[in-house]
């Protein structure tokens, strides 16, 4: 195998450490994920507070709940209401907020999405299953720079009893990419 | 570069390809290539903006059938030989060349400890003058350079608002191949929609891309 092969020289050659690959995955693949995200989300949804800092200054909101490093180092939150809707891309490679999202699932970073979601992004939209009204504005954010973003969705009406994590239990990826909306209690995303 | 990474606004490109339960990496190679490249990138001899171009690079025909981490193997092994940090021998053989002297790695398990929680800023203090300011109008500049751009070229041309001014980051343009930071300010643009599609588009809708100084001109 390649990667085995290439892993070796560089091991072998002392330019890469293997146990620092070992944190490196093990952090994306158990530590850093939508779930960091979707507690942002619910914290915003029950602190107006902390909604406004981080709407104005997402990096140091996102990092009062301690979500920090890579690929959230420049944030921008953008906020979903009843008429806008906001859709978050990278149609020249994959930008994506690692920090508080994660790596990016392989459809964010497919050559149909990509293509697809500046000029018809209400057919994509449609084909994740969300269909938007005729008078909502549709605001795609294409990730050209070294800013990254997430999508605060609107919070589902009857979730007024809901803690703080019941809430974040229910925010979804996609809901925080703006493929989809976050789905009431009880349906399933 | 115009090259096929350039894809916003092609329209042949299928469905969108939805996987239920995905995993982060879909076989252990997968994260072992993700994190031999952020190890190697530690390293210091390539930036983002020249590890961005490089995949590029990759021919066309390539960069449509590889998956994306195919992408990034075959991009490090070009970057690690093109660098000299591996001779294209040690490439095909797999073992260091006789006599070659060894390193030490950069990303050592206690620095990735201490540092993958704290990221890396890429901008810096705003002491470089805005061209632009906050609700004026920008034109994209029409430009085809044959190296690295973040200037998609379906904006190029098109006339946009500045809503945001993100501060200073160094220039992609000219930082993908050494030849300096080139600071100046980044700003969210707001494209309408029939600007850049015509009047099939929705009369609602826009697009924000983030912009360099260098990539604007006063409209």
């Amino acid at each position: 195998m390649r990667v085995k092969a290439l892993e070796s020289l560089l091991v072998e050659k002392g330019l890469v450490d293997r146990t620092a690959l070992d944190l490196l995955v093990d952090r994306f693949e158990h530590k850093v994920g939508p779930r960091n995200g979707a507690r942002v989300v619910a914290r915003a949804w029950v602190d107006p507070a902390y909604r406004k800092r981080l709407l104005t200054d997402a990096p140091s909101a996102i990092a009062e709940l301690g979500y920090t490093g890579g690929q959230g180092e420049h944030m921008l939150v953008v906020e979903n209401g009843p008429k806008i809707h906001n859709l978050i891309v990278c149609t020249l490679c994959s930008c994506y907020p690692w920090a508080v999202l994660g790596l990016p699932p392989v459809w964010y970073k497919s050559t149909a999405y990509r293509s697809r979601a500046v000029i018809d992004p209400r057919g994509v939209l449609r084909e994740f299953g969300t269909q938007l009204e005729e008078d909502v504005e549709v605001h795609v954010w294409d990730s050209t720079a070294e800013l990254r973003y997430i999508v605060l969705p609107e919070r589902p009406a009857g979730t007024d009893h809901l803690s703080e994590a019941e809430l974040a239990e229910l925010v979804t990826r996609d809901a925080m990419v703006g493929v989809a909306k976050v789905p009431p209690p009880g349906e399933k995303a | 570069m115009n090259g096929v990474h350039d894809l916003g606004g092609l329209q042949d490109m299928g469905r969108v390809q939805y996987e239920k339960q995905e995993p982060v990496f879909h076989a252990p190679w997968e994260g072992r290539i993700y994190g031999i490249d952020r190890a190697l990138r530690f390293i210091g001899k390539w930036n983002l903006d020249a590890w961005r171009h490089q995949i590029e690079l990759l021919p066309p025909a390539d960069y449509f059938r590889m998956t994306y981490y195919e992408r990034w193997l075959q991009t490090n092994e070009q970057l690690v030989v093109k660098h000299g940090l591996v001779t294209p021998k040690e490439l095909e053989t797999g073992a260091p060349d006789p006599g070659s002297a060894k390193s030490s790695p950069a990303l050592t398990a206690a620095v990735a400890s201490r540092s993958l929680g704290r990221g890396i800023p890429s901008s810096h203090d705003p002491k470089v003058p805005p061209q632009f300011k906050v609700g004026q109008r920008a034109r994209a500049r029409n430009m085809n350079p044959m190296g690295h751009t973040r200037l998609p070229r379906y904006a190029r041309g098109k006339v946009g608002i500045i809503t945001l001014d993100h501060g200073v980051y160094s220039f992609p343009d000219t930082n993908a191949h050494f030849q300096g930071e080139k600071r100046q300010h980044v700003y969210s643009v707001r494209f309408a929609a029939r600007e850049l599609w015509g009047a099939n588009a929705s009369a609602r809708d826009s697009v924000h891309l983030d912009m360099w100084d260098d990539y604007l001109e006063h409209a």
